[in-house]
């Protein structure tokens, strides 16, 4: 007898079967890329699913303008390496009205992400979008499908999903409906850390400790990846500290708070996790501003 | 007090490596939990996750204040508010969705379904136990075994769990009695032989004070068995078994970059592969032999059930999505008509006759399903006659498909045994199954060839096989509109047949009434003869109510592309009631004929007819006219 799978093993095989049925079902499939660890940990298992085949499906990043340079350069390196095409989508109206998280608060996350996303979708006539979310992440995050379905104007109904059963995924649908998939719904942030380690993933450097210029700004901490731009925003030249800085999350570098740490390493970065007392995503303000339920509207309302 | 189990943190610090370590070789195991609404199924969850420390510090405070605000245990903490996400049930304070959660221990990571209680929730419930290893079936202590611990169990024990974990919680607020205990597992005991659960774990436990979950309790001295998760570190998981069977992988993808490489993707669902196995491709029967597994990794050296991969085959066999390779001396059978257990999921009820999309494993195929033999009353456990199944109901029927279906029952095989059905309309899933074993006569009705093909049947008609599909509300004026065409194809020297919905009705089908299921079979029959006469050569015109729109499309799927033309007889409902030239309006308004379409039976207008003719606005001959423009030429 072999031995049996590991927990990352059977992760694994999920998700690659989920991404099988979706090319195998879907008319026009495209993942969605955040540059984040998830979307890194979601690219790389693509590789697998489809090897020697490319993923036979485009990468689509929905753009803010307000992404760290770093994410930048890692997302057109990304792409290049798995032989996929990139698609960027920057919501045009956003771009227009100058929208940024100082000024505009929830605004920004709305038109740039929620309605950029939706743009995005209907201009390449998309009809299954795979993104890297997970149940752990958020407490109404456990309770939707592997397969999201969503109406023609990308909302979400928590109370009429289709009951999904063994591995079969309903994909039918109609025209102008989509679905968001979810390959890695059943992984922990600690199973993402854990196969990063494992499959030596290329992450963004920004998760990494390092000595890095940063400001405080209404209580927390923050990177200053383009002071000149920030200068401009804010009316003032922020106060710049060099810090030991990392991220435990990457958003747009004005919604995503640093922390300061010493791990350097994977490992360092892992049992700096076991050891935090905070979540994940207390660094990002999208789930605070609306009281508990914030998460569970921007999804009925489109987000991803 | 879970820190023995769980406890991991000075592994952390001390030596993150050995830690690491560790953790890549943990296996993962599924289960659920069930239970009815106050037995503290929640609760007992949320403690699972706070011993493993699943909770952070941030989240914690934030349980403590809704804790306070909505809780329902006064000052203490109350676990159930952690478990319990979406916004509407908050409010409700039950939980109303099956939500997966997770933790983890030294020795396994685990996936927890958190099923509803409710009756009016079997279908979550269902759809928590499909991917199970491992049911825990939660009693509350004071209350004993109820109705609902009775169809939980039943449900489980369907959906093929071999491990059910009885657990009798809120064993304080019965002083840890076990004379309470032994009465309720002894109960149990003879419920479960009844419905056929042979083995399981009894274990009395509180969540919500922590005895018997992480490490034994010294409030119940008498309790020699392990602990909750003690428990569920140490049972047997569902691949693992699997893992023992021959080999079965259904096809999902066939990988083919370049026209050197031709590999076969799939999740392997039973057994083990090696290069050099010999294999069979199933419907086909072809067999060949494993050339390699292919991964991003490189190649494997054996591959087992769980796994997913590609894999190379030495001969140039056919084999596409649907198909399944299987071990060469022990391929699954194949057959397109069945005996199935089956669990309805939807408000609307089961149709009997209704073609239903099927899936199971990567095939998709049309079915549909017999009137059933029986349902099951799921409290009771009796057999009830049953003509349909509402939402949540569970019988027994028999299922033909359109195509043949590689299978394996249920109880050997999840993954080639299951299967879910949608509405071909509304795309919904409105049910799942499982299948028992084939019906032997599928097996020996064969397809006879024959030497003269439908081609030629037409080529000497001179002519392109059509079927003419009118409909329309009772009176609207297809069969008049239907024989204006007749008549005029025939002189223009076209071979043509009409089936008229009343004189089929004084024959082939005067066993049928007016109930939806009969009007579905009557459907049904007209396209199988429409079907046997389009073969033959002829345009078939048919003038029927064919009052919905998935038989409609069942008729159409039944033929060639471009054979079907619907036509859409429009007239509104006040016109065609008003010309009455039946009389059978007035007497479905009298009360005297139930089941009148347009009356107190739905009719569905064609969404997309090939043809629409609106008979307020032309003549019947006009309307015949239109249409025959439209066909032609008709070679």
């Amino acid at each position: 007898m072999n031995a049996p799978l590991t927990h990352l093993q059977r992760l694994e095989a999920e998700a690659i079967h989920i991404m099988r049925e979706v090319v195998a079902e879907a008319e026009k499939p495209v993942m969605l890329y955040s540059i984040g660890k998830d979307s890194a940990v979601m690219l790389h298992i693509a590789k697998k699913a489809f090897d020697p085949s490319p993923p036979p499906f485009p990468l689509l990043h929905v753009d803010t303008t307000w992404k760290f340079k770093a994410m930048y350069d890692l997302r057109e390196k990304s792409a290049k390496d798995a032989g996929m095409e990139l698609l960027v989508h920057r919501n045009p109206e956003a771009e227009e009205a100058g929208i940024n998280p100082f000024d505009h608060g929830p605004l920004h996350t709305d038109m740039w992400k929620t309605q950029g996303l939706k743009q995005a979708l209907d201009k390449y006539g998309f009809d299954a979008a795979f993104g890297g979310a997970r149940r752990d992440e958020e407490k109404s995050r456990a309770k939707e499908r592997v397969f999201s379905f969503r109406t023609a104007s990308h909302g979400w109904d928590p109370k009429n999903q289709r009951p999904e059963l063994w591995n079969l995924y309903n994909a039918r649908k109609k025209k102008g409906e989509s679905i968001r998939v979810f390959p890695m719904s059943n992984w922990t942030e600690l199973d993402i850390w854990q196969y990063i380690h494992l499959e030596n993933i290329e992450i963004v450097p920004l998760y990494y400790s390092a000595k890095r210029p940063t400001f405080e700004y209404e209580g927390g901490l923050f990177m200053a990846d383009d002071i000149d731009r920030l200068e401009k925003v804010l009316g003032h030249r922020p106060e710049i500290t060099e810090r030991s800085i990392r991220f435990r999350t990457l958003g747009c570098f004005p919604l995503t708070g640093a922390v300061e740490s010493e791990a350097a390493t994977l490992p360092e970065i892992i049992q700096e996790m076991l050891l935090t007392t905070t979540s994940e995503r207390q660094g990002r303000v999208i789930d605070k501003d609306s009281g508990d339920a914030s998460m569970e509207k921007k999804k009925q309302e489109g987000y991803f | 007090m879970s820190s023995e189990i769980y406890k991991t943190e000075d592994l952390i610090a001390e030596d993150i490596d050995a830690y690491l370590e560790k953790h890549q070789h943990k296996t993962m195991l599924r289960f659920i939990t069930c239970g009815s609404v106050d037995d503290g199924k929640s609760t007992l969850i949320g403690r699972l996750l706070y011993d493993s420390k699943m909770i952070f510090e941030d989240q914690l405070a934030a349980l403590e204040t809704d804790s306070k605000k909505v809780g329902t245990q006064g000052q203490e903490i109350d676990f159930a508010l952690l478990v319990d996400g979406l916004a509407a049930e908050r409010e409700q304070g039950i939980t109303i969705d099956v939500a997966y959660r997770f933790f983890a221990t030294e020795n396994r990571k685990f996936i927890v379904a958190d099923c509803p209680g409710h009756e009016q929730y079997t279908r979550n419930m269902v759809t928590g136990a499909s991917t199970a290893d491992l049911a825990v079936i939660l009693v509350d202590a004071r209350k004993g075994v109820l109705v609902q611990t009775r169809r939980h169990s039943f449900l489980c024990q369907k959906l093929g769990i071999r491990n059910i974990v009885l657990a009798v919680n809120k064993m304080d607020l019965i002083d840890y009695d076990q004379d309470k205990y032994d009465t309720i597992v002894a109960d149990y005991a003879a419920f479960a032989d009844e419905i056929g659960i042979t083995d399981f774990t009894a274990m009395p436990i509180s969540g919500f004070k922590g005895d018997n979950i992480t490490a034994p309790s010294a409030n119940t001295p008498w309790y020699k068995g392990p602990p909750l998760v003690a428990h569920l570190e140490a049972v047997e998981i569902n691949a693992a078994h699997d893992a023992e069977l021959p080999l079965s992988m259904p096809v999902q993808w066939v990988n083919r970059p370049n026209l050197d490489f031709r590999g076969f993707s799939g999740l392997i669902a039973t057994g083990a592969v090696k290069p050099g196995d010999p294999v069979r491709v199933l419907p086909s029967g072809k067999t060949s032999t494993v050339k390699s597994i292919t991964t991003f990794d490189g190649d494997l050296d054996e591959a087992q059930a769980g796994q997913s991969v590609t894999i190379c085959l030495d001969d140039e066999v056919d084999c596409s999505r649907g198909d399944v390779i299987a071990a060469a001396d022990a391929p699954p059978e194949v057959s397109d008509q069945f005996e199935a257990t089956i669990v309805w999921l939807d408000d609307e009820a089961m149709l009997p006759g209704r073609a239903y999309q099927m899936k199971l494993a990567s095939q998709t195929v049309s079915a549909t399903i017999a009137e059933p033999k029986y349902e099951i009353n799921v409290n009771t456990l009796e057999h009830l006659a049953a003509k349909t199944l509402d939402l949540n109901a569970i019988g027994v029927a028999e299922v033909t498909t359109d195509k043949p279906v590689i299978f394996e029952p249920y109880s050997e095989n999840r993954a080639l045994g299951g299967f879910i059905l949608i509405d071909k309309i509304s795309n919904r899933t409105v049910g799942a199954g499982m299948l028992h074993f084939s019906l032997r006569r599928a097996q020996n009705v064969h397809w006879q060839p024959t030497a003269v093909t439908r081609e030629e049947h037409a080529s000497l008609k001179n002519q392109k096989p059509l079927v003419l599909w009118f409909t329309g509300l009772s009176g609207s004026g297809k069969s008049t509109i239907a024989n204006e065409v007749e008549k005029a194809l025939n002189l223009m020297n076209r071979h043509t047949f009409l089936l008229d919905g009343d004189n089929v009705r004084h024959g082939l089908n005067k066993d049928l009434g007016f109930t939806d299921a009969d009007r579905i079979e009557n459907i049904r029959r007209i396209g199988e003869v429409t079907k046997l006469m389009a073969d033959a050569g002829l345009i078939v015109l048919t003038a029927f109510i064919s009052p919905f729109r998935a038989e409609r499309q069942m008729v159409r799927d039944m033929l060639p592309d471009g054979e079907f033309i619907e036509i859409f007889v429009d007239t509104p409902l006040e016109v065609a009631e008003e010309r009455d030239v039946k009389g059978l309006y007035k007497k479905a308004r009298d009360g005297q004929l139930k089941n009148f379409t347009g009356i107190d039976s739905p009719y569905e207008p064609p969404e997309n007819a090939d043809i629409t003719v609106n008979t307020v606005e032309m003549s019947p001959a006009e309307a015949a006219e239109f249409i025959v423009r439209k066909i032609t030429p008709l070679k």
